[in-house]
């Protein structure tokens, strides 16, 4: 039907209603008469019309389904994805990923997904924007949007005919029929038109273009500062002199009294080694036992063996490549570690060892800041373990296992 | 402000056995009215439109200074605001949530009055969608400008950037972005789509050839065909569906701002029922404040009637009890968790350092609307008009009073500090009002205020079920 359109006298038939009711009832004629390619248009919707003229339920909601459902996919796998995957965001050792912080979003994304496919599938199921229609063309149309109601037969119906579409429609009481004018060959859109929208569309690319090089090259041009006073923000440096304080000093003293958090050391016995007279202690102020021993083993290894070696006779491998370097005449003023499993060490109280190995002795450095003071006493109780193994008898080693030696 | 349709419902009401039209005026017809909404616009040429054009000449010039107050802003930081450790939400956040809650209304009276079937609803829906939609645009303006840097506010959006980073997607900051993005969205959707025959209405009635043009475009072609209808009804209802619990959700979402942070004040479940009644509460009582002087200007209380406003009122006074409800629950469980900070959060806010703005909010919100249990009140237009006026400051006020009277005093006393807001604060906030009544001239110039169609369709019912 559609190639001999433009002969045709007229697209079809309209006829206009004065009320729904008498437009609910033409329907149901013209739906039984059998035709197929017919409307009508109703300033609101009717109550009523779908069954008067047949029309089948949309499909609408299904789509709005399939989108709803694929916006929660969405928002799962962008949350999964981007915080646990690309970036992972490791907060209060909480897991990367889990349900119900991602509710808010996941729901968000679902209602956007089926809202917005909701107006759009409805716009395209009903072929709109769609700004010339042929029944623009009859004047009485405009008032279907306002106080009439319209029934119009498409004459390109199979089984349209002028004479039995007419005679139908004034047997539906009609406040008026009208043809609807052919007007030929529906307007194309000027040439000039589509160049401008061609252009426009490869314009369009321009920006991501520009982002998209911007994003892979990198430039040696200094930063674009745009607001100086947030780039540039005025402050003092240490040591800097500041007209603001008596001292003229930007670094401002500890005020006297003050005590950082965990850093207010009452036992001076325990921290120090030391009484609160300040002379060092005979007896080291923890209870002894094999995990504390065991510490002490595996701190040594870690902070004394390279010097005084694994068994504290001042051999360890500092001390060897010394000596190597002092037989062909380098290691100028060499200091050798202490033996420390002597008598002259043995001797020393727990405390003046503890002290030593905080403070250093000769070119032995500070290790109190390195080793916290509980590992510190572990290592002096290890050292006197050393000690006593160097110097032991047979009479130290239990009766039973003497027959292994 | 009361017309002869408003004395007929008064008479009306007392009598038992007449129900109050909802579309009044014997002679009202679908072509009268179109010409009482869109007459509005096509007879914007005439002299009457001179107060239209100073009006929006006094909104343009808050507008044009809220962009100035903005452009210093970025330029300078958001120290010209009164910000101040600790208080470091300040106003902004206050707008913010100020005008997120009266969004709220517009929603609200088109998706889930719809649902539940009240036909009342469609002489108000265009109208309040379009304020909905008005201060969506005023409070996202705060967040946007709160963050300080605004050429990094891309930062709050899931695109890849040049640091290979995304955002936090367990803070209920980012929610808000989602929320308020998605609440947006769906709201100018579902406002364009009940447009869209209305404009295709104006198109028709359109004597000049401009007019015809730009609405033809924006009502794409509408032709009223049923087979149109049947899936505009659909698509309808999906949204109505959806905005429900969206509605429910956007104001959930921003009071999680701040029952997830730890302060005292803030940290509790009661405030997510508790924003979203007051919401509604805010909402509906901008919508009456906008509507009253809309209808007697334009003459159009035979559809918007003082029925409808009464419906509306009790809306108001159940959404302010629940809020009253709110605040009493909020010490009581204050006391009852036996926790000190929470207790003297609680005792502070009524008899602290911002007593004055915990009275103004209980009595705006709590005590005056109460007034509208007494029918005389609740029917009376200049009565409503001052109360749900009190109500929107009480709203204003309720924010300030979680948001900056919580943050002044937090868990270190040696940081307490009373917040000063500076001149700024008060010009960005009035700022916004001029961005709102900008659209919303615009709104009344443009677009039909009404849903004629929507009305057309109950005039139909009410003619035909006999009341």
């Amino acid at each position: 039907m559609d190639n001999n359109q433009n002969d045709l006298p007229h697209l079809g038939l309209l006829a206009e209603y004065e009320t729904p009711e008498a437009l609910l009832s033409a329907s149901e004629k013209v739906r039984d008469g059998g035709y197929k390619r017919w409307d009508t248009h109703t300033p609101f919707p009717v109550h009523g019309i779908d069954e008067a003229m047949g029309i089948k339920p949309t499909i609408l909601p299904w789509i709005v389904l399939g989108a709803g459902a694929t916006g929660t996919c969405t928002a799962l796998l962008l949350q999964w994805w981007s915080n646990a995957v690309a970036y992972p965001f490791l907060i209060s050792g909480k897991p990367l990923f889990s349900w119900i912080p991602a509710f808010p979003i996941t729901f968000e994304l679902t209602v956007l997904f089926a809202g917005v496919t909701t107006l759009f599938a409805m716009l395209g199921l009903n072929r709109l924007p769609q700004l010339h229609h042929p029944l623009f063309e009859v004047k009485r149309f405009a008032r279907a949007t306002q106080d009439r109601f319209f029934l119009a037969i498409d004459s390109a119906d199979p089984l349209f005919n002028d004479s039995s579409a007419r005679a139908l429609l004034e047997g539906t009481g009609a406040s008026a029929i009208e043809e609807v004018p052919n007007m030929g060959a529906s307007k194309t859109p000027p040439m000039w038109l589509l160049q401008i929208a061609v252009v426009l569309a490869f314009a369009s690319f321009v920006p991501l273009g520009v982002i998209y090089s911007a994003w892979e090259n990198t430039t040696d041009k200094p930063a674009w500062h745009f607001v100086w006073d947030m780039d540039f923000q005025e402050s003092y440096r240490t040591g800097e002199k500041v007209p603001l304080f008596a001292d003229g000093m930007a670094m401002r003293p500890e005020i006297p009294g003050t005590v950082a958090t965990g850093e207010l050391h009452q036992n001076t016995e325990y921290y120090a080694g030391k009484t609160a007279d300040g002379s060092l202690i005979g007896t080291a102020p923890v209870a002894v036992d094999a995990a504390l021993l065991a510490r002490g083993q595996q701190r040594f290894a870690i902070y004394c063996t390279p010097c005084h070696g694994d068994s504290g006779y001042g051999d360890g491998i500092v001390q060897r490549r010394a000596q190597k370097l002092i037989s062909i005449g380098g290691a100028n003023g060499w200091v050798s570690p202490t033996n420390i499993t002597t008598d002259a060490i043995g001797g020393q109280t727990d405390g003046q060892i503890f002290n030593s190995i905080t403070e250093g002795v000769r070119t032995m450095p500070a290790y109190g800041s390195q080793i916290p003071v509980g590992d510190r006493w572990a290592i002096v109780l290890y050292v006197r373990a050393l000690q006593r193994a160097a110097n032991a008898t047979i009479d130290d080693v239990p009766a039973a296992n003497r027959g292994g030696l | 402000m009361s017309s002869q349709y408003d004395l007929q419902i008064l008479q009306e009401i007392e009598d038992p056995t007449i129900r109050p039209k909802l579309i009044m005026g014997e002679s009202t017809t679908y072509a009268s009215l179109d010409n009482d909404v869109i007459g509005i616009i096509e007879g914007f040429t005439q002299k009457t439109s001179i107060v239209w054009y100073l009006m929006i000449g006094a909104t343009l010039s808050v507008l044009t200074m809220l962009g100035g107050i903005v452009a210093y802003l970025i330029a300078t930081g958001v120290g010209i605001w009164g910000n101040q450790s600790p208080v470091f939400w300040g106003w902004p956040i206050v707008n913010f949530v100020f005008w997120v809650g009266i969004a709220h209304a517009g929603t609200l009276i088109s998706a889930i009055l719809f649902l539940l079937k009240q036909d009342w609803r469609t002489s108000i829906n265009r109208f309040a969608e379009a304020m909905t939609i008005f201060a969506v645009c005023c409070a996202g303006l705060f967040p946007g400008i709160h963050v300080g840097r605004m050429w990094v506010v891309y930062w709050l959006f899931p695109i890849p950037n040049q640091m290979e980073m995304w955002p936090n997607f367990r803070s209920p900051l980012l929610w808000d972005v989602f929320a308020v993005g998605t609440y947006a969205t769906i709201s100018l959707l579902f406002w364009y789509m009940g447009l869209i025959p209305d404009l295709a209405t104006i198109r028709d009635r359109a004597t000049t050839k401009l007019r015809q043009g730009l609405y033809a475009v924006f009502s794409m072609g509408w032709t009223g065909s049923s087979r149109h209808w049947h899936r505009y009804e659909k698509a309808y209802l999906i949204l109505a569906g959806l905005a429900t619990p969206l509605v429910l959700s956007v104001h959930t979402v921003v009071s999680f701002d701040f029952a997830v942070a730890q302060l005292p004040g803030w940290h509790t479940t009661i405030f997510p029922p508790y924003f979203v009644a007051g919401a509604i509460f805010s909402g509906f009582a901008m919508v009456n404040t906008l509507i009253i002087p809309i209808r007697s200007i334009f003459k159009l209380q035979h559809i918007v009637t003082l029925r409808h406003l009464e419906v509306m009122n009790k809306v108001i006074l159940a959404t302010g009890s629940m809020v009253g409800y709110a605040y009493a629950m909020e010490f009581f469980i204050a006391w009852y968790s036996g926790n000190p900070y929470e207790r003297f959060v609680f005792e502070n806010r009524a008899f602290g350092n911002y007593a004055w703005a915990y009275w103004t909010m209980v009595s705006c919100n709590v005590i005056f609307p109460q007034l509208f249990w007494i029918k005389k009140i609740r029917r009376s237009v200049p009565a409503m008009l001052c109360v749900c006026i009190l109500v929107n400051v009480g709203m204003w006020f309720e924010r300030f009073v979680i948001t900056v009277s919580s943050l002044s005093r937090d868990f270190l006393p040696g940081s307490w500090n009373y917040f000063k807001p500076t001149v700024f604060d008060y010009l960005t906030f009035l700022g916004s009002f001029g961005l709102f009544f900008t659209l919303f001239l615009l709104f009344v110039r443009f677009l039909p205020m009404i849903a004629i169609s929507e009305v057309k369709g109950i005039l139909y019912k009410q003619n035909h079920t006999g009341h």
